[in-house]
């Protein structure tokens, strides 16, 4: 089976001509509740396109050219897919996980997940859709956005593969799973992930995911997350992007949030090259407690684009955002906070934060509190703030004998604190503590290191 | 060891230090006084290097040493100290990095070893006693949310960590209770040795108590205008500076 697919402009080939020659050949491999859903994806994307900077919600990113130019389109699993144990081999691990590989957006088919509570399921989104078609029409795509968002849209119309994870009622799983998402390649790579997770009534779970790139070609990552949380289910759910600067990803994170639910959602942009994170929480179930919270560290060209949206669609809720950024050199970052407080969703309580550290004149940060109150009776709060490092703070180290790279490491790991200090799960938090301090130090190799596992790939050189 | 001549400073063109003449001798203990807004604290921060304030003219020996080209860091790796008159809340740096980060460092620049985590927490240990500071200040963050007399006593727990060779501790007496006051002087007069020299900016007779000076000096209006041995400061105490700003004024 051939499943290099053209290049889109070499033969020009736009997005949608792509998906219309091989419709066919992804309907082929994949499940039925999947395909069910392509054709109106593929007319929401025929009109909207990839986002420009003049659709509103990527106003600070404009989408368009990084979805331009030769790239391979990863239709079906190919060989490098297949042998991943190669380059990857996390047994330095130091975190006790279940942890599972999903590479270029296909579920890598070697993974081993012994020990799994009884009726906890993990595994492929293209397996478990055709296994199971009952539970995935129950879930799948029902939170996402495909009918008005182009990006949602296209991830709709290729979607065929990803990761899957349902903890069953009153299930409580210990040991953080852990999904290891790398990309790697012998050619520039659009890659097409969707992930489902499903926690019924009282269960509980945490999941980390971190996001690698394992060769230095370019890739263009589309990535959906769905979530539903039923009610008093807890989710804590964590992701670490560690990709190259020539590495364009998009990842959606839709959770739909019942009664007394609690979500928590961390996520720490390590390194990227161009990254777009949509985060929805919908909070509709009453006592539901949504948490939002982001770490990005950006240097060079690197740009981040966190787009938040805290849904509360009924009376009683609560939610909390806390994004912090420290930008370098001429790197670009963008928050948008959108809080929607529907009429019915009285007694809310809604804060919201944007912290930015800016290094240099020439980095910039845009951010933007996008508040729509329906409801009176409401608590909600936010702020923001630009600002460079204390110069008190820096002269108050100095005079005790530290440097003056030191004492920034010092300051921005300081400011970058309160961010880690939410990661509730131990041995992640000081492994990410650490990490962060590498990544101040510029120790941390961008490029390759394995962020939760800390192994190491190939040298090569950052752009 | 301190030798100031002629020393000028301005910040955003305003000249606030005018011409100050100072020499500080090992072993000796040197108290300045004067008002408010006199120019104490300036005196102190452009002697530590901040960067803040220009110097236009004069020259600072430190052990023989120009160090108005200095960075910061080399000045307190040579053995200077501040203990601010307003210590800085540095939330999310512990004090226990940050004050091995700073031993360390020192002994660096004098090319001994750094401390291992256990020498340095025995050494903490001690020190914590000399200064009798709380043990929780040590396990937060650096003097965020302390009081103003525990970030008084902090500063002056760092100055024993550090065992500089001239400490300026400016108006590290204010904000303290009567006990605290003990306390601090306490650890001043143990850390004194004839090799170290103390200079203290005060507004208080009651610290030159604990702490005897060898000589007062008066700052007003950016120049040392007054110098005398520890009974100016009883004659400050009950007579105000007005006095010395009329003979100032005459000149
Ligand atoms: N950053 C600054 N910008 C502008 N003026 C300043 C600045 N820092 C100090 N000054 C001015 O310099 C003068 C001297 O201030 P300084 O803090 O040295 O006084 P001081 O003698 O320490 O007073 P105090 O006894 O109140 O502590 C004051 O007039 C003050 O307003
Ligand atoms: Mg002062």
């Amino acid at each position: 089976m051939d499943n290099v697919i053209k290049n889109i402009i070499g033969k020009d080939i736009s997005i949608g001509e792509l998906f219309e020659e091989y419709r066919s050949q992804i309907e082929e491999h994949s499940s039925e509740v999947l395909n069910s859903f392509r054709g109106e994806a593929f007319d929401t994307f025929q009109e909207t396109g990839i986002p420009s900077n003049k659709v509103e919600n990527y106003k600070y990113t404009n989408l368009q050219p990084f979805f331009k130019g030769d790239f391979k389109f990863s239709i079906a699993p190919g060989k490098s897919e297949q042998n991943v144990e190669d380059v990857f081999s996390c047994d330095v691990d130091t975190l006790d996980t279940y942890t599972l590989y999903v590479v270029n957006g296909w579920y890598y088919p070697l993974n081993d997940l012994e020990g799994l509570p009884a009726g906890v399921r993990i595994g492929s989104l293209a397996q478990l859709s055709k296994d199971d078609p009952a539970f995935f029409k129950k879930y799948y795509g029902k939170r996402v956005p495909y009918l008005s968002d182009g990006i949602a849209a296209m991830n709709t119309m290729f979607a065929q593969d990803g990761f899957v994870i349902h903890i069953p009622k009153g299930v409580v799983v210990e040991k953080p799973i852990q999904i290891v998402n790398i990309l790697m390649s012998e050619e520039s790579l659009m890659a097409t992930q969707r992930n489902l997770i499903v926690m019924e009534e009282n269960s509980e779970a945490k999941v980390m995911v971190c996001d690698h790139t394992l060769s230095t070609d370019k890739f263009v990552m589309n990535s959906v997350t769905e979530g539903h949380i039923a009610r008093d289910a807890r989710l804590d759910f964590y992701n670490l992007q560690n990709q190259h600067n020539a590495t364009t990803q998009v990842a959606g994170f839709y959770f739909e949030q019942h009664e007394n639910s609690l979500v928590s959602t961390n996520n720490l942009t390590l390194h990227a090259g161009v990254a777009r994170n949509n985060i929805e929480l919908k909070l509709a179930g009453e006592h539901a407690e949504g948490r939002a919270y982001g770490l990005y560290l950006l240097d060079k060209n690197q740009h981040v684009d966190n787009f938040s949206y805290i849904d509360h669609a009924v009376a009683e809720c609560f939610s909390d955002e806390l994004f912090k950024g420290v930008l370098d050199d001429y790197s670009t970052g963008a928050f948008t906070g959108k809080i929607m407080v529907r009429p019915d969703a009285q007694k809310t309580n809604a804060y919201q934060s944007n912290n930015n550290l800016l290094l240099t004149n020439d980095a910039k940060i845009n951010t933007k509190p996008q508040l729509e109150i329906y409801a009176d009776d409401v608590k909600c709060s936010h702020g923001a703030t630009v600002g460079q490092l204390d110069e008190d703070a820096m002269f108050y180290l100095r005079t005790r004998g530290i440097n003056k790279e030191e004492a920034t490491i010092l300051l921005m790991y300081a400011f970058a604190y309160e961010v880690i200090e939410k990661i509730k799960v131990k041995p992640l938090r000081e492994q990410i503590r650490g990490l962060v301090e590498q990544r101040f130090r510029g120790e941390l190799d961008k490029c390759h290191s394995c962020v939760v596992c800390g192994q190491k790939g190939t040298e090569i050189t950052c752009l | 060891m301190l030798s100031i001549k002629n020393l000028h400073a301005k910040i955003e063109d305003k000249e606030i230090l005018r011409g100050i003449d100072l020499n500080v001798k090992p072993g000796e203990v040197h108290a300045i006084m004067g008002p408010n807004g006199s120019g104490k604290s300036t005196l102190a921060s452009v002697l530590a290097g901040n960067e803040m304030f220009e110097v236009s003219e004069g020259e600072v020996l430190f052990n023989d040493k120009d160090i108005l080209d200095m960075a910061p860091e080399d000045r307190a790796r040579e053995g200077l100290f501040l203990s601010f008159q307003y210590p800085v809340e540095i939330p999310g740096v512990s004090m226990v990095n940050f004050l091995r980060t700073s031993l360390n460092e020192l002994r660096k620049y004098r090319r001994e070893k750094p401390f291992s985590a256990s020498e340095f927490l025995k050494i903490m240990r001690e020190k914590k006693n000399l200064v009798e500071i709380d043990s929780n200040l040590t396990n937060r963050s650096v003097n965020e949310g302390f009081s103003g007399g525990e970030k008084k006593k902090n500063e002056i727990f760092q100055m024993a960590m550090l065992e500089p060779k001239l400490s300026i501790l400016d108006e590290t007496d204010s904000g303290l209770d009567i006990d605290a006051l003990r306390v601090v002087a306490n650890g001043v007069n143990k850390l004194k040795r004839p090799d170290n020299a103390t200079v203290l900016i005060t507004h208080y007779q009651r610290l030159l108590e604990y702490i005897v000076p060898d000589y007062v000096h008066v700052l007003y209006h950016g120049r040392i205008v007054k110098t005398g041995g520890k009974e100016l400061a009883h004659e400050l105490e009950a007579n105000g500076y007005d006095w010395i700003k009329k003979e100032f004024e005459d000149q």
